[in-house]
């Protein structure tokens, strides 16, 4: 690693008590600008789209593509419906972010914090608006500065009407995630929804208005801990933003340049900084504020094709590649390294074992409860009866009828609350499509047939219509003898 | 006002205080932090004047908007009954035994019945009906009084030997006293009745209970000791007794009979829920049709 830390001088060294200073990004135009513009277009607009996308899954159930039914337990996403009791799908998920964000953090650096981190997408939608009606850089410093007149007023007011407006929106949309979309929006417009439902929108519209608005770089540097262990996800052959310091220093006015003064390319005209929605400065090396958006290359480059001097001062670059060309050897690019093999090998099986586990799952789950109190009950004629809650967990949408076997007991006969039968071997039960049939079911045996005073006790269960058959099992109590 | 002084090397002002020549700097609160705290107090004065607040000498203020966390119990609970409408409307409209057919209505009723067990029933009769000594187990099929769904309803409602008028009543007399059995006798029909469960170690003095039994019991307990319902007469052919089947314990209840007795649920508890109950009751296990 090449990142030294002493380079860091200005933040590290910088008061921990220090006031804020307000960062007025400079808009810029450019290769990396306008590939931020396009993530952020696809990212807002999914984010917004999504949870009016409709997917059929039959009657009585929700039609939402992208649904997680709190209430309900439920969480649907296209085909695959996941219950409370699968929620480790979830880790897999986290897995998966985790590992594919350390991925491409050694791959190209912070990239998701640069370009698809939702502080930073909303940071720049806000930025957008706030330029809207402001004015650039410079126009809102001198407003900032300027005492408080009626145009001013105007403007801040507009522009905070504006943060709220997109913050409900985005607080609303987040809702959407959670509740059927359109009747929530109805809802929500008529006023008719529950004040659950507005508080949310209200909690997650205020945190927008506040992170993106107001805390914006500070979110990064001061709250977020990915930076602070940024360092040990990138190596010296990671892509990073870079300044190629042997070539632009010493730094110098354009015009002072000739072949005496052996001034380097970089004409501190702080446009790198300018455009920095952190306000970092990048030519002093790698250092935790930046988030790697890669503004800054668009901004030199912008300026070094005015001057007539090769691009790339800042670049996209690795640290072996920086130093190779400082010493003038050829530079290569490394990709494949055993850190990002690594990662790749965890992801694929990771993404392997995932939908292996969902491809076989299965859609019928039992649960049973050995009543503790009594545990067991002599009946008259002396026979010994146990009685269990069993639970049947249709997760299909169709209902189902099952057969209900007691295994391993002589002559053992169920009797089920609710179904008229004096005892019989087996017993039919319904469930419903995609619900929890719960059944009050009593054994009984004749106290005869049974050995010890506790017996294993087996039920099955078989599908009336698939004939597929799951078993578990259980015990059976009596008396001590 | 004095001039405010400033430490030299800090270049913050002191409070002016100093001991042993150590002066004390002056680091006020976070302004953020006062602020909130006058927020407060403005707050509190609000509160004062919207919620019920202080005590006055013969009650207390109760605010603009009339509020009382008893009052809001209050609508909560009513908005708890109206909500549970659905169910309770056809609770009343149906029989105990029309519930209980419908799967619907029987599983609410189990639910709300385990609870209103729990709270009223299972002091006595133990978790889950599971029983207790002298007080009779619900989960097997055993019934003193009848184990439909009907008959539990009547039993809970009116309960046994309560003081409600249309208890159920059943006494068995007192054998021991002077005029009615010997002791010998006693004994007699106590192997008899033994020996309908097949525990009678004693055969002549079965046969000699059989002619007790015929003339004093069987008009309450049924000709084969079978039991009769109506009467509370338990049966006396099976392996289930309640006040125990030593020969010592079945002469001492002939001799001097333990009665049990059960308070009617009927003006503790309303309809419905006597309705839950039965029906949970009739689903521990022993439920006749």
């Amino acid at each position: 690693m090449n990142a030294e830390p002493d380079n860091n001088s200005q933040q590290v060294n910088a008061s921990l008590y220090s006031k804020h200073l307000k960062v007025y990004p400079q808009r810029i135009a450019g290769t990396f600008r306008q590939l931020k513009w396009i993530v952020l277009g696809v990212l807002l607009g999914s984010y917004y789209v999504v949870p009016w996308l409709r997917w059929d899954r039959g009657p009585d159930m929700p039609n939402q593509a992208v649904l997680l039914d709190l209430a309900g337990r439920r969480g649907y996403f296209l085909n695959i419906e996941i219950w409370a009791q699968e929620v480790y799908y979830l880790t897999g998920i986290l897995i998966l972010g985790a590992v594919g964000l350390f991925l491409a953090t050694a791959l190209a650096g912070r990239v998701w914090c640069g370009f698809t981190c939702p502080q930073t997408v909303w940071t720049d939608l806000f930025l957008l608006a706030e330029r809207f009606i402001e004015g650039d850089r410079n126009k809102r410093i001198k407003l900032d500065n300027s005492p408080l007149t009626i145009s001013k007023a105007v403007k801040k007011i507009i522009k905070h009407i504006v943060w709220i407006l997109i913050a409900l929106l985005t607080g609303g949309a987040w809702i959407f995630y959670f509740v059927d979309a359109p009747t929530a929006a109805v809802d929500m417009l008529s006023g008719s929804a529950s004040s659950t439902l507005y508080g949310f929108v209200a909690l997650f519209a205020g945190f927008t208005y506040l992170l993106a608005g107001w805390a914006r770089e500070q979110v990064c540097i001061y709250m977020c801990p990915w930076p602070r262990f940024q360092g040990s996800m990138f190596d010296e052959d990671s892509l990073l933003v870079t300044y190629e310091e042997w070539r632009g220093e010493p730094r110098g006015k354009a015009k002072q340049k000739d072949s005496d003064n052996n001034l380097g390319d970089c004409v501190d005209c702080g446009l790198c900084v300018n455009v920095c929605p952190t306000g970092t400065d990048i030519r002093l090396g790698q250092q935790f504020t930046c988030i790697g958006c890669a503004l800054c290359i668009d901004a030199c480059n912008s300026i070094m094709s005015k001057l007539d001097r090769p691009a790339n001062l800042i670049a996209y670059d690795s640290i072996s590649n920086q130093l190779a060309r400082a010493e003038g050897r050829p530079a290569k690019k490394r990709f494949f390294r055993p850190r990002v093999l690594a990662y790749v090998a965890i992801l694929i099986s990771v993404i392997g074992i995932m939908v292996l586990s969902l491809a076989t799952r299965d859609r019928i789950e039992i649960n049973i409860q050995r009543d503790r109190s009594p545990l067991f009950v002599t009946l008259s004629n002396g026979d010994i009866r146990n009685g269990y809650t069993f639970k049947i967990l249709n997760m299909e949408a169709h209902a189902n009828s099952y057969i209900l076997l007691a295994d391993e007991l002589d002559n053992a006969l169920i009797t089920v609350v609710g179904i008229e039968s004096k005892g019989a071997k087996e017993v039919i039960l319904d469930v419903d499509p995609d619900s929890i049939g719960t059944f009050r079911v009593f054994v009984r045996v004749s106290s005869e047939r049974l050995e010890s005073k506790s017996s294993k006790l087996e039920f099955k269960l078989i599908n009336l219509k698939t004939g597929m058959e799951i078993e578990q099992e259980t015990v059976f109590y009596g008396p001590d003898d | 006002m004095a001039e405010i002084e400033k430490d030299a090397v800090s270049g913050r002002e002191t409070t002016g205080h100093e001991w042993d020549g150590i002066k004390e700097l002056n680091t006020p609160l976070p302004r953020w932090w006062l602020y909130t705290f006058y927020v407060c107090i403005l707050w509190s004065v609000g509160y004062w004047i919207v919620y019920p607040a202080w005590p006055t000498l013969s009650g207390y203020t109760k605010g603009v908007i009339g509020y009382s966390s008893r009052g809001e119990l209050r609508k909560e609970l009513a908005a708890r009954d109206k909500s549970r409408t659905v169910w309770t409307d056809r609770f009343s409209a149906l029989s105990v035994g029309g519930i209980a057919k419908d799967s619907e209505l029987l599983n609410y009723a189990m639910a709300g019945g385990r609870v209103i067990f729990a709270e009223n029933c299972a002091p006595c009769h133990g978790a889950s009906g599971s029983g207790n000594a002298s007080y009779p187990v619900l989960a097997d099929d055993d019934w003193l009084w009848g184990g439909t769904v009907g008959d539990i309803y009547t039993t809970i409602n009116y309960g046994i030997r309560s003081t409600h008028d249309d208890t159920r009543l059943g006494e068995m007399p007192n054998f021991g006293d002077e005029d009615m059995l010997a002791k010998a006798q006693i004994s007699d029909v106590t192997e008899y009745v033994l020996s309908l469960s097949g525990n009678s170690s004693d055969r002549d003095a079965a046969m000699r209970g059989t002619e007790i039994f015929a003339e004093e019991c069987s008009s309450c307990h049924g000709e084969s000791a079978e039991g009769v319902q109506d009467m509370g007469a338990p049966r006396l052919s099976d392996g289930i007794w309640l006040y125990g089947n030593s020969k010592e314990k079945i002469m001492s209840q002939i001799s001097t009979p333990k009665h049990g007795s059960m308070p009617a649920w009927n003006g503790r508890l309303d309809d419905i829920s006597i309705k839950q109950v039965s029906i949970y009751v009739h689903s521990l296990g022993g439920g006749q049709q």
